[in-house]
C-alpha cells in the first residue's frame, strides 16, 4: 500500500495533465455537437464520400448526424489516442524509471520483495487508469446533459469500456516492456501506442489487411462495430486480454531476477 | 558469529569482470574496511550481498541469512548507504525519510530527528534543491535512522566536509560500541586506518589481502628521509626515491644493515626512518601484485 501511494502521488502530475487534456478535448468536441448537427446536412456527404479516408475512421458506417456516430467518431479518437499514450506511457515507464533515474538503489536495497515491487507498482498503473477513465466517462455524461442531449447509455458504455480495455492492454504490455529497459523508455510507449493505432486505420483501408484488428487493441475499439452491432467483438477483446497477462507475466518474470544497476 | 560471510563470489557481467572468488569474513561487532581503487570491484560485493544482483558463482550470507533466499530479512537488518545518494523528484528530505521508515514498516521520527539535527538537515527542503553533500546526509539519515545490526557504507563521505565527516564518524563509532557492525568500503586509507579494526583489500576483483589494518600497515617496509648527501646506489629494496632540496626520501624493504653502511658513509645533516602510512602500503601491496604477474 506505501509503495502504491507512493507511485500515485509521483504520478499526479502527469494524471492531472493527461485527464484535463483529454476531458477537455472531449467536452470541446461534446459541444461542438449542436453547431455541427445543424449543418450535417451537407457535411455528412462529404464525410462519406472520402473513399478509403472515410473507411479508415469508419465514418461510411456511421451518420455524423446522429451523437453517437458523432461521438464514436470524433471523442472516439480523441479518447484512444489520448487514452493509448497514457496508458502507454504510465506502463513503460514504472518499472524502469528506477535504474533510469537512479532511484533502484534507494527501493531496492529496504525490505520489500521485488514482487511486491511489481504489484504496488502494476496496481498504481491500474489505478490511474481506471480513475481517468471514470472521470472521462463521467465528464462525457455530464457534457452530454448539458447540451440537452438524452444520453445513449449502452453505446457510451461500450465505447468507453473498449477504450479502457484498451488502454489497460496496452498498459500492461508496456509494464512487461518496462522491466526489461534500463534507460528512458517514454519513446517505446508512445511507438507502441502510434504504431497500433495506425495498423487499425489500415484495417479498416483495405480489406486484405482486415487480420491486424486483432493485433491492435484499436480492432475491439471501433465506433462503428460498437454502434451497430451493440456490442464488442470477443474474439478481439479475448486477445488483447492475453496480450496484457502476457505482459504482466513478462513484467514478474523478468524483474524478479534481473541484475539491477 | 560471523555477520558476513563471503565464499568464492564470483560475478561477471557478460564477459566483463565484476569480481572473482571473493571469500570474506566479517564478524559481529567488527568495523570492517573494504579497500581498492575505483572498478576494483567494491560496488560489486556490496550489491550482490543487497540482493541487486546475482552472482555467477559463489555463496555469500548476511546476519546468518542467505543471499539468495532470504533477501528480505537481510535487508530489513542492513543499513546501506549508497556512493551516490539519488532520490525521487518533487519530494522533501522529510518524506523521503518517512518513505524509507515506512517501507521498513518503523516509526522511526525520533531516531531521524536526532540524525538530523547532529548532521545539521533541513528536512523541509526539496531533494533535487540539495547539493551533493546534503543528499548524503539524507541517505546517511535513511541508512541509520531503523538502528541496523549491520552499516553497510559505499564510500561514505565523499561530499561531506571535513567537519560532518568528523560528525558521520562519531555516530558510526557510537553505533559501533553499542555493537552494530560496520561494513564499509573506501578507496581513503586514512579513513580506514582510523576508523577500522580489520580490513580487505580488493584489486582488479581480487581480495589480495585481509587482515587487521596494523598487520596490514606492519611491513618491514620504513620510509627513510636524509637530508644531505649519500650513495644510495648498490642498495637493493628502493622504491619511491623522491628527491628535493638536499633531502632523499625512499620506502626501503632491504637489509637494514647494508643501509646503515651507506648512511655511515655519506654526509648526513639530519634522517628519519618511519613506518610508512597505510597509503603507501597500499600501493605497495598493488606493486607487489603487479610485479607477480
Amino acid at each position: 500500500m506505501i509503495l502504491v501511494k507512493h507511485e500515485l502521488r509521483q504520478g499526479r502530475i502527469p494524471f492531472l495533465i493527461w485527464t484535463a487534456s483529454i476531458g477537455g478535448l472531449l467536452a470541446v468536441c461534446i459541444f461542438l455537437f449542436p453547431e455541427m448537427e445543424s449543418q450535417m446536412e451537407g457535411i455528412s456527404d462529404v464525410f462519406s464520400s472520402m473513399g478509403s479516408f472515410t473507411a479508415a475512421f469508419g465514418m461510411d458506417r456511421l451518420s455524423f448526424g446522429s451523437l453517437m456516430g458523432f461521438y464514436s467518431v470524433e471523442c472516439g479518437n480523441v479518447l484512444g489516442l489520448g487514452g493509448a499514450f497514457y496508458a502507454a506511457l504510465c506502463g513503460v515507464g514504472i518499472l524502469s524509471k528506477e535504474e533510469h533515474g537512479r532511484t533502484a538503489e534507494f527501493l531496492l536495497t529496504h525490505p520489500v520483495s521485488r514482487f511486491h515491487i511489481i504489484t504496488g507498482k502494476l496496481t498504481a498503473v491500474l489505478a490511474q487508469v481506471s480513475a481517468m477513465n471514470l472521470i472521462l466517462y463521467a465528464a462525457s455524461i455530464v457534457c452530454m446533459t448539458a447540451i440537452g442531449e438524452d444520453v445513449p447509455w449502452k453505446e457510451l458504455t461500450l465505447i468507453h469500456l473498449a477504450y479502457f480495455l484498451l488502454q489497460i492492454e496496452l498498459a500492461c504490455v508496456c509494464f512487461g516492456i518496462s522491466a526489461f529497459m534500463r534507460r528512458n523508455s517514454i519513446g517505446i510507449g508512445m511507438g507502441i501506442a502510434i504504431m497500433m493505432y495506425f495498423l487499425n486505420l489500415v484495417a479498416n483501408m483495405t480489406e486484405t489487411a482486415e487480420f491486424l484488428k486483432y493485433i491492435t487493441p484499436f480492432g475491439y475499439c471501433e465506433g462503428a462495430d460498437i454502434v451497430t452491432e451493440g456490442c464488442l467483438n470477443i474474439t478481439r477483446a479475448a486477445v488483447g486480454i492475453c496480450a496484457g497477462i502476457t505482459g504482466v507475466i513478462a513484467a514478474y518474470w523478468k524483474y524478479g531476477r534481473k541484475d539491477i544497476h | 558469529m560471523e555477520t558476513i560471510k563471503i565464499e568464492n563470489l564470483t560475478k561477471y557481467y557478460g564477459k566483463a569482470r565484476g569480481i572473482e572468488q571473493v571469500s570474506l569474513t566479517v564478524k559481529a561487532g567488527e568495523f570492517f574496511g573494504f579497500i581498492g581503487p575505483n572498478g576494483a570491484g567494491k560496488s560489486t560485493t556490496i550489491r550482490t550481498l543487497l540482493g541487486l544482483i546475482k552472482p555467477t558463482s559463489g555463496t555469500a550470507s548476511v546476519c546468518g541469512l542467505h543471499i539468495d533466499t532470504d533477501r528480505e530479512r537481510i535487508l530489513g537488518a542492513v543499513g546501506y548507504l549508497p556512493s551516490e545518494a539519488v532520490f525521487y523528484p518533487r519530494m522533501r528530505v522529510k518524506d523521503v525519510l518517512k518513505l524509507s521508515a515506512d517501507l521498513r514498516k518503523k516509526d522511526c521520527e525520533d531516531a531521524a530527528d536526532g540524525l538530523c539535527e547532529r548532521l545539521r538537515l533541513d528536512t523541509s527542503r526539496k531533494v533535487e534543491e540539495l547539493s551533493f553533500g546534503n543528499r548524503k546526509k539524507t541517505a546517511i539519515v535513511c541508512a541509520l535512522q531503523h538502528e541496523p545490526e549491520l552499516l553497510i557504507l559505499d564510500e561514505p563521505t565523499s561530499g561531506l566536509d571535513p567537519l560532518m565527516q568528523k560528525e558521520f564518524f562519531d555516530i558510526l563509532r557510537e553505533r559501533n560500541q553499542l555493537g552494530t557492525t560496520v561494513f564499509m568500503s573506501s578507496h581513503i586509507l586514512p579513513e580506514i586506518q582510523r576508523n577500522c579494526t580489520r580490513a580487505a583489500i580488493i584489486r582488479e576483483g581480487r581480495i589480495i589481502a585481509c587482515d587487521r589494518v596494523e598487520v596490514l600497515a606492519k611491513t618491514n617496509t620504513r620510509r627513510v628521509a636524509v637530508r644531505g648527501s649519500v650513495r644510495l646506489e648498490g642498495l637493493d629494496g628502493i622504491r619511491d626515491r623522491q628527491e628535493s632540496d638536499g633531502t632523499v626520501s625512499f620506502l626501503y624493504s632491504g637489509d637494514i644493515k647494508q643501509l646503515l653502511r651507506s648512511l655511515v658513509d655519506g654526509h648526513i645533516e639530519d634522517i628519519s626512518i618511519s613506518e610508512p602510512d597505510l597509503e603507501e602500503i597500499f600501493s605497495h601491496y598493488y606493486e607487489k601484485e603487479g610485479e607477480t604477474r
